[in-house]
């Protein structure tokens, strides 16, 4: 399985603050947001934006990064603290 | 084993995220205490404070609509927060010889005026102690998750990430992390 985490605006306007996914060969986050996209629920085209940040395990990736079974994924909007 | 490496002293780095304010001299005593028990002897101690500004008009459409802003609501990714700052001091450490630092970011509600984040810095002098201030402060506006809302008289709104905090960076010529 693998976990996913939303936060801020992005939590809010998705709805969801967590899910699961089951994990399967070769998963990437395009392929990822590509099975999200198959639920036909047009919330999830949100992931689509470029100024959508992810993180595997705590580590910013980019969308070809190769996702392990059990890996924690983060989506959300750029950063805004200090 | 690199000897020049070997006999370089890690600086001490001690990053907290709280909800509840600090006291900046209580801080500054901590580390002093830290410094003294390591029989580390500092020659400059730089102290930033970033507060809620009383007006974020700048960072929305129509903040007139929605009247006073009230307070900041600061939202982050517990697991990955803490790390991303320490990742950031180290990669200083590796630019600039300091003795140690602490970073305290607040989470959770903060009103007008209340402190959001403190960066205190010592090394043995002031060039270095005011640059990893400003580097860890840049690099932790543009990578560490927090995400900061707006709270009005009248509705609240997110913060939209500023275009200057990732210019900000160009003078560190290091991509971002």
């Amino acid at each position: 399985m693998i976990k996913i985490l939303f936060f801020a605006r992005l939590r809010e306007q998705l709805g969801t603050r967590e899910c699961s996914v089951t994990w399967s060969d070769n998963m990437t986050v395009q392929s990822l947001i590509n099975h999200l996209l198959t639920n036909n629920d047009d919330k999830w085209q949100l992931l689509l934006a470029d100024e959508v940040v992810v993180a595997i395990n705590q580590q910013v990736v980019g969308r070809d990064a190769r996702i392990k079974d059990g890996d924690e994924l983060a989506f959300f909007p750029p950063v805004t603290g200090g | 084993m690199d000897i020049n490496n070997a006999s370089k002293l890690s600086p001490l780095v001690s990053v907290v995220i709280q909800s509840s304010t600090f006291d900046v001299p209580a801080e500054t005593r901590l580390l002093e205490k830290a410094l003294a028990d390591n029989r580390i002897n500092m020659g400059a101690l730089a102290t930033f404070t970033g507060s809620v500004r009383g007006s974020e008009t700048g960072a929305f459409d129509d903040a007139a609509a929605y009247g006073e802003l009230l307070a900041l609501d600061i939202e982050h990714y517990p697991a990955m927060t803490q790390l991303t700052i320490e990742a950031i001091a180290l990669k200083a450490a590796q630019r600039w010889p300091f003795l140690a630092c602490r970073v305290i970011h607040r989470v959770g509600r903060l009103a007008v005026g209340e402190p959001i984040v403190l960066v205190l810095v010592a090394s043995s002098h002031r060039k270095e102690a005011f640059a990893v201030c400003e580097f860890i402060l840049d690099y932790l506006k543009t990578a560490a998750p927090f995400w900061k809302k707006a709270i009005f008289e009248q509705g609240e709104q997110w913060v939209a990430a500023k275009v200057s905090d990732t210019e900000a960076l160009d003078k560190w010529s290091l991509p971002s992390l």
